[in-house]
């Protein structure tokens, strides 16, 4: 077990026990076992994850503030032959980039979206994000979030499982290690997917803030599973060509 | 015979590792601290390590490397 090629070898910025070094690790080894580094573009979204243009040893491209399936349309339109991934968090994606990551899914694009879902601005500073679970107490939402006053949390992949466009959706998380296997899996299946031209393609992968939910590490590990599991249940939403789940 | 390598620089004392160790020999070095600043994790009962490579994949900063040569590998839990 090394350090994948398509992951440069140096420190990331996030902070102790942040998820975003598991699911970097993940997409270099899909990465890698494609064998497709050369032919791979990423497209970094805002917040935390805006520096994945540094880690990532492939081309990148910094797009606007939730323009990233926007931007990677253009860039695989114009080169159709390559792997085009998004790396996009719960802020970036479900609020400021509902319209574009909805409509990338209805026109089909054959794009991957890596959806980071941690159920909070991570950057910002921890305020309340459309995926925040109904009681959370955030920055914006000190005494838990409001049913009455700011509804229900979005759930991005079930919404995206009716979208016709869409090739292959599935929900998995980085709590664990057997998560991590399953997720590991995930995401080189879509990466193989957009090669064969199936169509969109989004891996929502549940993961932690420890800063910003105010727990260590383990307490934010254990957290996500006692909370955000039952709410995003895991697995496949949709799966078009291969095995319904 | 399995061989975990701390690279200890990069370790930011998240304690992930510890918990995922079915032989819970990776501890923290409450004795030092590495250029960032943090305890890094280490394991000093190297012999008893059975080489499954959780706590290598648990790590979000790449600091564990796992050497394992014809060990056995745990299947618990995988």
């Amino acid at each position: 077990m090394a350090r994948p090629k398509a992951l440069v070898d140096m420190s990331q910025h996030y902070c102790p026990g942040c998820t975003h070094g598991i699911i970097h690790r993940l997409i270099a080894e899909a990465i890698d076992t494609l064998d497709i580094q050369d032919r791979t573009i990423g497209v970094a979204s805002v917040g935390c994850s805006v520096f994945t243009y540094k880690y990532f040893d492939c081309d990148m491209q910094q797009a606007a503030h939730g323009r990233a399936p926007s931007a990677a349309t253009g860039i695989k339109r114009v080169h159709p032959d390559t792997l085009v991934f998004t790396y996009q968090g719960d802020g970036d994606l479900a609020a400021i980039g509902t319209a574009e990551m909805l409509h990338a899914a209805i026109r089909g694009e054959n794009i991957t979206i890596i959806f980071v879902n941690n159920a909070i601005y991570g950057m910002t500073g921890g305020q309340m994000a459309p995926t925040t679970l109904v009681g959370q107490v955030t920055q914006t939402s000190p005494y838990g979030r409001q049913i009455e006053t700011q509804g229900y949390p979005m759930k991005v992949s079930e919404t995206l499982a009716t979208i016709e466009g869409a090739a292959y959706i599935e929900r998995v998380s980085v709590d664990s290690v057997k998560h991590i296997k399953a997720a590991k899996k995930a995401v080189e299946k879509a990466f193989r997917y957009q090669m064969e031209g199936k169509g969109f393609s989004l891996v929502e992968l549940l993961s932690t803030c420890p800063t910003n939910w105010g727990l260590s590490p383990i307490e934010a590990t254990d957290w996500l599973r006692e909370n955000m599991l039952p709410h995003y249940p895991l697995g496949v939403y949709k799966d078009k060509g291969g095995e319904q789940a | 015979m399995a061989k975990v390598i701390f690279d200890e620089d990069r370790c930011k004392g998240c304690e992930l590792c510890t918990t995922v160790c079915p032989k819970k020999i990776v501890v923290m070095a409450e004795d030092r601290i590495n250029i960032k600043g943090f305890h890094p994790a280490q394991v000093i009962e190297q012999d008893k390590c059975i080489g499954c490579g959780f706590c290598a994949i648990i790590c979000p900063d790449l600091v564990i490397e796992v050497e394992n040569k014809g060990a056995k590998t745990c299947r618990k839990e995988c």
